[in-house]
């Protein structure tokens, strides 16, 4: 979860960076960081490359912080640099396949129906201690298109609002929920069997805890 | 007029987000009350979305953050004084 940062205080945090004091920086860039990394992640799907690209990112941030305006919010122009490098990656990488935010459209071709169920016991955010649910999801998530991946990844992950999750991928909030709507059906439909395991035993969810 | 379990699905993320209008939102919760598929669908879709949300599925690698703003010190010792 990424904590939404003040954008006044942000405002007056690069001023002061433009100013000359430097290592404000990194406080400014501290509440990106996991959005940066993850976006990357979900485009070059391999973590040292990811991190390799964050570290270049925050570093072009860095250099062209005076060309902000401040008519997005901080943290959408940040993810739209990333994303630029992601893919600038990913182009330059011909033996890989593209498979890229722009590789796959929204046609209406796939089955996003649900896996139907008539009961469902919810599992807990306790059971994430297991390791394997964790697991689990980010394997899920893994075999999403790469389409769905990145908007799951920055809406219901990073939870990011729909408008800015479609300006730091460059499409429209109409695509986001369209995307967004298929990746949790796909997810629900692939996780479902596999989650039910987890489910807290009893009758009763009251007194199960940790 | 009632609306059926497929239309029910089409809308179930807009739902969970609150974004269909009052009168959609009343016609899903109808069906809900005597639709225990759908209501296992919406609770199933739901819980996978609260699980993704919770900052323990994915982590940052250990000692990015380090690394990161080490490098970050490079550059700025690069154009200090510049």
């Amino acid at each position: 979860m990424t904590r939404p940062s003040n954008p006044e205080n942000e405002a007056a945090c690069i001023r002061r960076i433009l100013a000359g004091e430097k290592r404000l920086f990194h406080e400014l860039i501290r509440p990106c960081e996991r959005p940066i990394y993850f976006l990357l992640l979900s485009l070059l799907r391999n973590e040292a490359e990811a991190e390799d690209a964050a570290q270049e990112t925050v570093i072009k941030v860095y250099r062209n912080l005076h060309l902000f305006r401040g008519d997005s919010q901080f943290r959408t122009w940040v993810l739209s640099i990333a994303r630029n490098e992601g893919l600038g990656r990913l182009r330059k990488n011909d033996n890989r396949r593209e498979d890229s935010l722009d590789a796959l459209t929204d046609g209406e071709s796939g089955d996003f129906t649900p896996a139907v169920l008539t009961s469902w016991r919810e599992i807990p955010a306790e059971a994430l201690e297991r390791e394997e649910l964790g697991a689990l999801l980010r394997k899920a998530i893994e075999g999403l298109p790469a389409i769905y991946r990145n908007v799951v990844l920055l809406r219901d992950i990073e939870e990011m609002d729909g408008r800015e999750t479609a300006a730091a991928l460059g499409i429209t909030e109409g695509a986001v929920k369209v995307r967004l709507h298929r990746a949790r059906a796909l997810l629900q439909r692939e996780l479902t069997p596999k989650l039910k395991r987890f489910a807290p035993k009893g009758r009763k969810l009251f007194g199960w805890a940790r | 007029m009632r609306i059926d379990c497929k239309h029910v699905w089409e809308h179930i993320s807009a739902y969970i987000d609150g974004e269909v209008d009052a009168e959609l939102r009343a016609e899903i919760d109808k069906h809900l009350e005597t639709c225990e598929i759908c209501c296992a669908v919406l609770d199933s879709t739901r819980n996978v979305v609260v699980l993704l949300a919770d900052n323990r599925v994915f982590e940052l690698p250990a000692g990015f953050s380090a690394r990161l703003h080490e490098r970050l010190d490079e550059e700025l010792a690069l154009r200090e004084g510049s």
